[in-house]
């Protein structure tokens, strides 16, 4: 395996690797605390444990954080490449004929301008807005000046959908996706996409790093993230951030200047973002401990399958989806339920896709990503804390996304309105304000 | 707390009864602690398998071939989430993990043994030792208050110049290193019986030896 690039751990190595371009660093260091992991920063003593090693014959410790990429322990230092790196340049290599929308073309400008510069830009779209165009223009410069490209994805799902549709418009270009399990481990290419995970291998390798749907990244790989990122991409190279839904300190940081973004406050159909209505249900956990659900509830559920118009049904815990759906399935054989572990999660979405399922009782799972043409979406119990600002705002952003259907219900069933769904409902409204300002949405 | 699987915080309740027993907390969350299916019921009684035989066609089998392993106990069904902790704490070698069988380990283990037994893990070649670090059926074994003796070793795969020629012909795992066994009531340790062809082939080795009367304990039986 070549080096070029990388760090990887001593035990991953042959004995036969380039030792002139390398540097050789403790995985493992003590620290005031404790101990911090060097290849993914944790620091939370809790994801460490020691045990006697039979390669160094002591009381090995070792980090349990970031273990799927092979143990960081105090007897297995990194291999870091500090040499040259090999870069291949193309010319234009994009093969596109699609059209940007006025504000995704503003976008598009920003993008290069801050590849060419090596400067960080966050790229603020809405749910709709069709990012992924965003950037192709930016890649296809970079690439033609010999720039290493990378995307970190938040999930192994959107990493294997963006990376066919990178390589259909990147015909030329040499590419690789990595996740968990991918036949493209090791390699070093000019187009990178890859999740969180797998940036961990890689080491001032990137000339152009891109954030893909920064906020969607499990809060507990949150910091990881950014070290990773910071370890993965060259010092002098630009950062891009893409996201529908930045954290609340973005979106200070954005209002006062201090972050330089773009944003796309339209959808690519030039019509408004569906607002969502707040609908109180009163005490639903308690009602359900008497096998019974809130009256607007259960009266919005049949109006759907009445009127035969597909919904989501979002719920905050599993253990409740696991419950409820039996319930529901009395009033339509149909209707399903999906979470984050479910083995038959693929062919449930994929039933819903082709019409067989009137309702879909989901976890937070498919907030974001799927898309579906005409349907209406429900949160019950969006007072708990599991539906963040962010959270919300996906979940509206899965109504009225074809120019066919451009509207639809984005109801939020409540015990109590919070901080967050007021932010989300703001949020949704502002970005149509602004699309109005900016003549994006027609009327 | 941090759950020791899915590392999700969650609260361990405290009850009087623990606080009395002064039983410790689970390591792991109600929700992966449910995954773990331990072996109850109808089962094999020479095996653990599940079964409606008193004794399961495949040890029937092994009784043919006059095998002179006695019994194998096993805590743990084997599913998919099995598989996956076994995937993380074997071949990842997440060693921590060992914690979370602690309670299952020794309750089984207790309901089927005495404590003057002595404990014969199954041992992993040398490489194979050097590259994860531990050995899973080591640290299984370490979870119970019992002698270890040490009384295998395995014949390792890559120098098979180092077998004698009927070793190479029936493909014979594991030689003796020589530590007394004799008279000793052995359970042997592994992490899963699958076939039993390991362990039944280590029982016939620790009883030509001298062993008195063998059994094994293995985590899981799949």
């Amino acid at each position: 395996m070549h080096l070029a690039g990388k760090q990887l751990l001593k035990s991953e190595l042959s004995s036969s690797y380039d030792k002139q371009h390398v540097q050789i660093v403790e995985s493992i260091v003590k620290t005031k605390q404790g101990y911090r992991c060097v290849r993914c920063n944790n620091d939370d003593q809790q994801l460490f444990a020691s045990f006697p090693c039979a390669r160094c014959g002591r009381i090995c410790t070792y980090c349990r954080k970031c273990i799927t990429m092979g143990r960081c322990s105090e007897c297995n230092p990194l291999v870091i490449w500090i040499g040259p790196t090999p870069s291949t340049s193309f010319s234009s290599p994009l093969q596109w004929n699609g059209q940007l929308s006025p504000a995704q073309q503003l976008a598009s400008d920003e993008v290069c301008q801050a590849i060419d510069r090596n400067d960080s830009l966050l790229v603020w779209a809405v749910c709709g807005a069709g990012k992924t165009e965003v950037l192709f223009a930016g890649i296809n410069m970079a690439l033609s000046h010999g720039k290493r490209v990378c995307i970190a994805a938040p999930r192994t799902d959107v990493v294997l959908e963006l990376a066919p549709r990178l390589a259909s418009v990147f015909p030329s270009v040499d590419m690789a996706a990595l996740y968990g399990g991918s036949q493209d481990r090791g390699k070093l290419a000019s187009l990178t996409v890859t999740t969180t995970h797998q940036l961990l291998r890689y080491y001032h390798a990137f000339d152009v790093m891109i954030v893909d749907e920064v906020d969607a990244f499990p809060y507990s790989v949150d910091a990881m993230l950014s070290y990773a990122v910071e370890r993965a991409r060259k010092p002098n190279s630009s950062l891009i951030y893409l996201t529908a839904t930045p954290n609340e300190q973005w979106q200070r940081e954005v209002k006062s200047g201090q972050r330089k973004a773009v944003t796309i406050p339209a959808r690519y159909h030039r019509h408004p973002l569906p607002v969502p209505t707040f609908e109180w249900c009163g005490n639903w956990q308690k009602k359900w401990r008497n096998q019974r659900l809130p009256s607007c509830v259960v009266r919005w559920v049949n109006e759907h399958l009445e009127r035969n118009k597909q919904a989501f049904l979002f719920v905050p815990h599993i253990d409740f989806l696991q419950q409820v759906v039996p319930y529901f399935q009395q009033f339509h054989p149909h209707i399903e339920g999906v979470h984050a572990e479910d083995p038959k999660r693929k062919e449930k979405v994929l039933a819903f896709r082709r019409g067989q399922i009137p309702l879909l009782v989901t976890t937070t799972i498919l907030e974001r990503g799927v898309t579906i043409p005409n349907i209406d979406v429900a949160v019950l119990g969006a007072e708990q804390p599991i539906f963040t600002e962010s959270a919300l705002v996906q979940i509206a952003g899965r109504v009225g996304r074809s120019a066919q259907y451009p509207t639809g219900d984005v109801r939020f069933f409540h015990f109590g309105k919070t901080k967050a769904m007021i932010a989300a409902k703001r949020h949704i409204v502002r970005m149509n304000d602004e699309a109005r300002k900016r003549g994006l949405i027609d009327e | 707390m941090k759950c020791l699987i899915c590392h999700d915080e969650w609260l361990p309740p405290v009850s009087l009864a623990m606080l009395l027993t002064l039983r410790q907390a689970d390591v792991c969350c109600p929700r992966c602690r449910a995954r773990f299916i331990r072996l109850e019921g109808n089962r094999c009684e020479r095996c653990s398998r599940l079964s409606d035989q008193a004794i399961c066609e495949d040890c029937i089998g092994w009784e043919r071939r006059k095998t002179v392993l006695k019994q194998n106990v096993s805590v743990y069904m084997y599913n998919d989430w099995m598989k996956e902790v076994m995937n993380r704490f074997k071949f990842r070698g997440d060693y921590a993990l060992v914690e979370a069988f602690r309670f299952d380990v020794r309750r089984v283990f207790d309901e089927h043994f005495s404590s003057d037994v002595c404990l014969v893990p199954i041992p992993l070649s040398s490489s194979r030792l050097a590259e994860r670090g531990f050995n899973q059926a080591e640290a299984i074994a370490s979870l119970l208050s019992v002698p270890m003796i040490f009384a295998l070793q395995r014949i390792d795969d890559e120098k098979q110049s180092k077998k004698t020629r009927r070793e190479r012909f029936v493909g014979r795992k594991f030689c003796l290193t020589g530590e007394d066994v004799a008279e000793k009531r052995i359970v042997i340790v592994d992490d899963i019986y699958t076939t039993g062809a390991t362990v039944h082939e280590a029982a016939k080795l620790l009883y030509d030896a001298g062993a008195r009367e063998i059994c094994s304990f293995t985590l899981v039986r799949s």
